[in-house]
């Protein structure tokens, strides 16, 4: 018998982002990058950005090795912010940082409604507060990458 | 394949009583997520008998003051207690005399001392060896030295089934080989070091030995005069006694021989602005307030230890890693990793291509608690080609029916990752 909490961590999204991640390739034309490193686990993600001169996310992709949930989350995280301008992306991380951490359910109006909607498969981490850096690991590493700092960590 | 386990009675069966044991440690009756807890994380920390709790408490409320201070009764007292802790920790190593121990923060703490205070006498070019099992304790400090002083780390290699390999050891020692510095027992394999054969191939070399003891004196104990090597370090929380407390046990033409490591109070003999004349060894190496509660904790958890008997423990433990080794064969897409022909109770492995964490995280639930991550040796990691695993670790206290909770929890990762 799996009992809830499990089963809000390990939904049906999560495993499979887990298991076919998207975006998962090293783009050769990709403009920054960083290594995302939690120390805790070793979990390791590069996170790929190629930025245009207005600062819009042309492509986003990563690689590396991770739990279910780390590389559920990059999968995601890439996906989503794939053609937004970076501010946008990293309004957006903002958003889904309180989403794991707080009680936030995504219903302030603030134009990210389905966004959020979507990521909401992730905030199960609110239940296990040692998993929500596994949550967060590749949004950190967006955030590097597009700083031009050349690693994150979840410290 | 319990036809097969039970061949083996442990030593002493009936002087042991694993529930008697279990009764003794308060924490063992908790309930996790509303499961009674299977603590089979002990490796990482062993959890505490009463009477290490208790000895603790009252050494708080009516023993205390500092030490080596006071003329007064309680801080006499409390020297006393502090020097008694020391004199059980000789006992139980066997050390020839208390003052060949120097009390620490920790095993870490230990180490780190030797790397300075030792590593200080080593010139460029020199040379220590350390393997390929070590955890970070016994790789950073060392490097560390390297930056310093020039020094070069050489690394010992094992099979693919974890077994230390004595010969490509033996390879690896040469003239200006100043220092070995290896585990007794790895953290993650298990694997138990041949450490006699390294002290004697060492010696021969004309090279001291240093033995990170963390997991070893926990699984299997330690003679150190029996060993003979030079160094042997520990910690006082994975021998079921409180966290804030290391041991280094040297020989005495070591440590006399050993510049200071930190400065400041109780280490000196005398101090004036021009000079300061230090004291001997152990005192020397004791810089500042000591853990004082700690070592008369260290001290209860010896003397638990030793009426329970450490060969009843080693053999408990043995007798469990055996089942445990069969029962988790049989689990499907479980892959061990550590094989070594002599192993103590620690299981590392990988189940299915699920991420260890996620193992964890799930068996939680079912009030399973493993260590999941790189267990503080990523070189290691590295050399058996996986980022992390899932390790379960037996302590006195771990039963069957705890290793059988695992195999039955890891059905439900199974269940969620199909």
């Amino acid at each position: 018998m799996i009992d809830d909490d499990l089963r809000d961590l390990y939904q049906e999204v999560i495993l499979d982002h887990g298991k076919n991640p998207r975006n998962f390739r090293h783009p050769a034309d990709a403009s920054h990058e960083a290594l995302g490193n939690n120390p805790l686990c070793g979990d390791r993600l590069t996170v790929y950005l190629r930025l245009d001169e207005d600062r819009n996310i042309r492509d986003a992709a990563f690689e590396g090795k991770g739990c279910a949930i780390s590389i559920a989350s990059a999968s995601m995280m890439t996906d989503m912010v794939k053609g937004r301008p970076l501010a946008e992306a990293q309004a957006l991380f903002e958003r889904f940082h309180r989403m794991c951490t707080e009680d936030d359910d995504g219903g302030i109006a603030d134009g990210f409604e389905d966004e959020l909607e979507k990521l909401k498969v992730m905030s199960g981490v609110r239940q296990f507060p040692m998993r929500v850096k596994c949550a967060t690991l590749a949004w950190h590493t967006m955030n590097a990458a597009a700083e031009g700092e050349d690693a994150a960590t979840t410290e | 394949m319990t036809n097969v386990v039970n061949l083996t009675e442990p030593v002493g069966a009936d002087a042991f009583d694993v529930e008697a044991v279990r009764r003794d440690f308060p924490a063992l009756s908790l309930e996790v997520n509303g499961k009674p807890l299977v603590f089979l994380d002990s490796a990482a920390s062993a959890q505490k008998p009463r009477a290490v709790i208790d000895a603790m408490t009252r050494a708080y409320e009516s023993q205390y003051a500092n030490v080596h201070r006071g003329t007064y009764h309680l801080s006499q007292v409390a020297t006393e207690n502090y020097e008694i802790a020391r004199a059980k920790v000789a006992r139980f190593m066997n050390a020839e005399s208390p003052d060949e121990i120097v009390f620490t923060h920790s095993a870490t703490a230990s180490i780190n001392l030797v790397a300075h205070s030792f590593g200080s006498m080593l010139e460029a070019g020199d040379e220590i060896i350390v393997s390929v099992m070590e955890h970070h304790a016994n790789i950073v400090p060392w490097q560390l030295l390297r930056d310093r002083m020039g020094i070069e780390i050489k690394v010992a290699p094992v099979d693919d089934a974890g077994n230390f390999l004595i010969g490509e050891f033996e390879k690896l020692l040469g003239p200006r080989t100043k220092l070995v510095a290896v585990t007794h027992v790895s953290n993650v394999l298990g694997t138990v070091t041949p450490v006699k054969e390294v002290v004697r191939l060492a010696h021969d070399n004309g090279t001291p030995v240093l033995f990170d003891g963390a997991q070893g004196i926990v699984h299997e104990g330690v003679d150190v005069q029996d060993l003979d090597c030079d160094f042997y370090v520990w910690t006082g929380h994975k021998l079921y006694g409180p966290t804030g407390i290391g041991v280094l046990w040297g020989k005495p033409e070591w440590l006399e021989k050993m510049p200071p490591f930190e400065g400041g109070g109780d280490m000196i003999s005398l101090v004036t602005f021009e000079k300061t004349t230090y004291r001997e060894p152990p005192a020397r190496f004791e810089a500042g307030t000591p853990p004082i509660v700690e070592a008369v904790g260290l001290g209860a958890a010896i003397d638990y230890v030793t009426a329970v008997g450490l060969d009843n423990i080693s053999a408990h433990e043995k007798e469990l890693l055996d089942y445990a080794m069969l029962r988790l064969a049989d689990t499907e897409g479980l892959r061990i990793i550590g094989r070594a022909q002599q192993k103590a109770g620690i299981v590392s492995f990988e189940f299915g291509d699920v991420h260890a964490h996620d193992v964890a995280t799930i068996i939680d639930s079912a009030g399973v608690a493993v260590r999941a991550g790189h267990h503080c040796a990523q070189p290691l990691m590295e050399r058996f080609g996986v980022t992390s695993t899932s390790r379960a670790s037996f302590g006195m206290y771990t039963t069957r029916a705890e290793v059988d909770a695992l195999a039955e929890a890891l059905e439900k990762v199974r269940e969620i990752f199909g």
